[in-house]
């Protein structure tokens, strides 16, 4: 018989490794770590329970400032790491700590297959839309024309969007925050760690010595309340620093339409992040700052579908029905065999 | 059976058959079936499967032909033969591929259909060699229409003419059989397990095969059987098995024993995916596959499964190893126990997919960046694999490091007789994983060092879950004991010395090379991996001639056992006989500054025996 003993109370601090942390001063990592670790504690899971994975980059040194178990690997490569760990140990919560060059650019295959399996794992891309260890080449998220180091005419490749990518990929979990909207980063990775399968956290991150200033028009207290909209399951999508403006579905197309004046709230798109078809999602996915609209954050898509590490596991308990537990003397036994006397 | 006409039987040590025709003619099937057969006769055999890449190449041409070639006994064989005593050939582009191998005086078995015009043109004749009377002069020449005597025997059972030519194979089946005396009941059974539910085509075959018995039975012309009588193998209960399935099977053996779940993260490739298709029938022994969107994924799963404490293996050939290399060297570095398993083929690149060759052994000794050894164990033969794949799994676990493992395709697809083992007599790899610390809130408590070391240089297999031990490792220079990234440049150079020493180590774990033959002599013959067959019963002729020959057969080859500098040193000259340009000879030169004759074939083919022999007599004239 088995006793359950109450989980030791744990803090921040006890999810905090006693490595330094060694990013830039004013980097947006250090935000997203902080979050992580206040969001730790509640997630009623002793800290030897909790592994993070990460390839490489800025964000994949992320693993070693948390006292859990971890792995630091190669570049792109967590989420297959994290695949086989998961695969093996379902009871473990695996994190996947990656950047949008590690994730999207030499990571792009393993990320869109760990999503299409739904292996339970939570991936948290910070996108901060430039390579920042190798020092600030254009990365797959930077918009065109960008002019970095190895683009000084401006980059010519047309930008990926993470949140896309995981739709198209069917992701049963997919949201998005920034780096410096604390509560709202913290609420994000807590519905994640929630989530049943595979949960995909885009994060609008700085990077303040290649990219500076990247997100500003989505973090300034000026600008932010127009450029970008929180979602809220079954809520009409509504932002504006008056709460005056709506996200309207014009056939296939978003349309951003002021209240008043003849529209009111039920003539808006209302959010639906349990919706079984992911076509409204990827819409809002494609929602950009660039093209007139705000950009949503918050959660846009979690549905439940099996997962990869049960089903995998179901099948070994099926056949294990289906052929009692594996004998090796019967293996060696079985079929054709003959005597030599 | 009714003999209509005087039958003569001839009793042999051994004899050679090949099946060849056209790729999709059920050649590797009619092999197969031959060689169970004759194994379950009691017969030694070996066996040498030999495919085109292409699935289904165009009909009639030489890029097409499949061919299928079984050595059976009476006594010890090693190998699947030099020459052909009998062999079947469905086509002319089968007969022109083929005939050079058939021994004078073997009997010519010839399917006569496709040799019109454009049969022949396809296959490059310029005339009917059927005719004119010179095959007959060289051997035991029978020409028959196998596909219309076949569309004869099923004639009523309501196939298709295309159903009914594909039972052909069968026809030259029950044909060989009849010749070599065989029994078709174990046919016959595996006809009613395969076609059980297509009664129409399980008939047929069945009707193909038996016309094909009848016809060397009652056909004048076909005068004499032949007989070779059981092998004197050691007692036991044996079976026939193939070198991927014997390795899976290992591996099955050695997850089982050691208390581990199995997980095999492969991407599918020529030659290595059957052991991933073995594996994955066998989920009830706690086994997990997983097919990896590719190699890369592979082998980085594997590490993922190797740190969640299971017993964690990829399987590839050499370009999905050159994929994986990056993978191995996070292995390395974080000092995981998993095994990476080479089933080698023709490179470079896609080189020869479904043809042997022992190329990649410096990929594997060398193919990743930085100071990065790993141990190479080689398998010998397809019952090797078993054996062998398991003590790659101890060296791994004792020595906390990943493994290299490296078979070839023509061990991987061909089978020979496996004595059963006693479960009990198995190796068991005793794992083990620490145990939470202590609990202390002290500040001075003893910390856990996940890369404090024990007198193999391992470092402990702490596993996630395990309170107290939480821990990162990752592919940064790790500083000695505590593993935090350092990059103090004399910590850097000192892990790599103990990496590398605790892989030297190993050679005190392993036994002492075995020498076959004299200890020392004018000639030692050394090989690795598929020529052990050929190497083997070469050397065992040369002996016989009176030559002072031995021959050392290498499993381990990073590192090499203690006593192998000594061992060379102990004969007048060294000859390495591979599947490549000279890769164990330029380890052997380069370690033991040894004059190793190189004897190198690269023909996407192995070793013939005769040729070994002749190798044998020119050095030891020379």
């Amino acid at each position: 018989m088995s006793v359950d003993l109450p989980l030791p109370v744990l803090t921040p601090n006890d999810f905090a490794s006693d490595q330094d942390v060694r990013w830039c001063p004013g980097c947006g990592d250090y935000s997203i770590l902080a979050q992580m670790k206040k969001v730790m504690p509640t997630l009623g899971l002793p800290k030897e329970k909790i592994v993070f994975i990460s390839g490489i980059g800025c964000s994949s040194r992320f693993p070693y400032y948390m006292n859990t178990y971890g792995m630091h690997s190669i570049h792109g490569r967590a989420p297959a790491v994290a695949t086989g760990l998961k695969t093996c140990r379902p009871d473990l919560q695996v994190w996947v700590i990656t950047g949008d060059g590690d994730g999207l650019s030499i990571g792009g295959n393993h990320l869109m297959h760990a999503i299409r399996r739904n292996m339970d794992l939570n991936i948290v891309l910070f996108n901060n839309r430039i390579y920042g260890l190798t020092k600030g080449q254009y990365s797959p998220t930077s918009p065109a024309g960008k002019k970095t180091k190895s683009t000084p005419m401006g980059s010519i490749d047309n930008p990926l969007h993470p949140l896309s990518i995981a739709i198209g990929a069917e992701a049963t979990f997919v949201a998005r925050s920034i780096d410096t909207n604390i509560k709202h980063l913290a609420e994000t990775l807590k519905r994640a760690a929630d989530h049943r399968g595979t949960a995909f956290v885009e994060v609008y991150q700085n990077c303040n010595v290649f990219n500076d200033g990247a997100w500003n028009y989505a973090k300034d207290r000026n600008t932010k309340a127009d450029t970008t909209l929180e979602l809220e399951h079954g809520k009409p999508l509504i932002f504006g620093k008056d709460r005056d403006k709506g996200i309207r579905l014009n056939g296939l197309e978003p349309e951003v339409v002021q209240l008043g004046s003849g529209i009111a709230e039920d003539d808006l798109l209302f959010h639906d992040e349990r919706s079984h078809e992911p076509s409204l999602a990827y819409l809002l996915s494609r929602m950009r700052y660039e093209d007139g609209y705000p950009e949503p954050i918050g959660v846009f898509r979690a549905v439940e579908k099996p997962k990869y590490d049960d089903m995998i596991n179901d099948q070994i308990e099926e056949a294990t029905k289906a052929h009692g537990i594996g004998d090796l003397e019967k293996l060696f036994n079985a079929g054709e065999t003959w005597e030599v006397e | 059976m009714s003999t209509a006409i005087e039958k003569q039987v001839e009793n042999l040590d051994e004899a050679t058959v090949r099946f060849c025709g056209d790729s999709g003619d059920g050649m590797q099937l009619a092999g197969t079936q031959f060689t169970n057969t004759s194994a379950l006769a009691g017969n030694d055999v070996a066996t040498f499967p030999d495919f085109p890449a292409e699935i289904r190449a165009p009909r009639g041409t030489k890029a097409g032909v499949s061919g299928f070639q079984i050595h059976f006994s009476s006594q010890d064989i090693y190998t699947p033969g030099d020459t052909v005593d009998a062999l079947v050939a469905m086509n002319p582009a089968a007969l022109i591929t083929n005939l050079p191998d058939l021994r004078q005086g073997g009997i010519l078995i010839v399917n006569t259909d496709n040799f019109d015009k454009k049969g022949l043109e396809q296959a490059g004749y310029e005339s009917n060699p059927l005719e004119g009377g010179d095959l007959e002069e060289k051997f035991k020449v029978h020409q028959m229409d196998m596909t219309k005597l076949t569309r004869q025997a099923v004639d009523g059972l309501g196939l298709s003419v295309k159903e009914a030519d594909r039972c052909k194979n069968f026809f030259a089946m029950g044909l060989v059989f009849w010749l070599y005396d065989r029994s078709l009941e174990p046919t016959l059974r595996f006809i009613d397990a395969k076609f059980g539910k297509k009664p129409e085509i399980a008939q047929a075959n069945v009707a193909a095969l038996k016309a094909g018995y009848h016809y060397g039975d009652t056909v004048e012309g076909w005068n004499t059987q032949y007989l070779v009588a059981k092998a004197k193998l050691p007692a036991g209960k044996y079976r026939n098995m193939m070198g991927n399935q014997a390795l899976a099977w290992g591996l099955v053996a050695a997850a089982k024993l050691s208390h581990k779940r199995l997980f095999l993260g492969a991407y599918p490739i020529t030659p290595a995916s059957d052991i991933l298709h073995e594996l994955a029938k066998h989920k009830h022994f706690d086994v997990l596959t997983f097919q990896a969107e590719d190699e890369i994924a592979a082998v980085t799963s594997t590490i993922g499964a190797a740190f969640a404490g299971e017993m964690a293996v990829t399987a590839s050939s050499g370009p999905g190893i050159a994929l994986k290399g990056e993978g191995l060297g996070l292995a390395v570095i974080t000092e995981l126990p998993m095994i990476c398993i080479n089933v080698q083929r023709g490179g470079p690149s896609t080189g020869l997919p479904t043809k042997t060759e022992q190329s990649d052994l410096l990929q594997v000794m060398f193919g990743r960046n930085g100071e990065c050894p790993m141990p190479v164990i080689a398998a010998s033969s397809p019952s090797d694999c078993f054996d062998a794949i398991q003590e790659a799994w101890r060296i791994a676990v004792e020595y906390m490091t990943p493994v290299f493992f490296l078979t070839d395709g023509y061990i991987a697809n061909g089978s020979e007789p496996w004595r059963i083992p006693e479960v009990s007599d198995l190796p068991r790899v005793r794992v083990k994983h620490p145990e939470p610390m202590p609990d202390s809130n002290d500040e001075g408590a003893p910390k856990f060092m996940p890369y404090a070391r024990d007198e193999k240089l391992a470092r402990p297999w702490a596993v996630p879950g395990t309170p107290t031990l939480e821990h990162r490792i990752g592919g940064l220079e790790k500083q000695d004991l505590t593993g935090n990234v350092s990059y103090d440049p004399a910590n850097h150079e000192h892990m790599i010395k103990t990496r590398a020493a605790k892989v030297a180590g190993i050679a005190n774990g392993i036994p002492e090379q075995a020498v076959d033959g004299p200890d020392s002599g004018d000639l030692l013959v050394i090989s690795w991996g598929g020529p052990y067959g050929a190497c083997a019963t070469a050397v065992h002729r040369a002996q016989a001639m009176g030559h002072k020959v031995s021959h050392a057969h290498l499993r381990y080859l990073n590192p090499f056992p203690k006593n192998l500098g000594e061992l060379m040193g102990r004969f007048k000259k060294v000859l390495v006989p591979e599947i490549n340009c000279g890769q164990l000879r330029l380890l052997l030169r380069s370690e033991y500054l040894v004059d190793a004759i190189g004897f190198n074939k690269v023909q996407g083919k192995p070793f013939a025996v005769g040729e070994i022999v002749e190798k044998i007599e020119e050095v030891l004239a020379s």
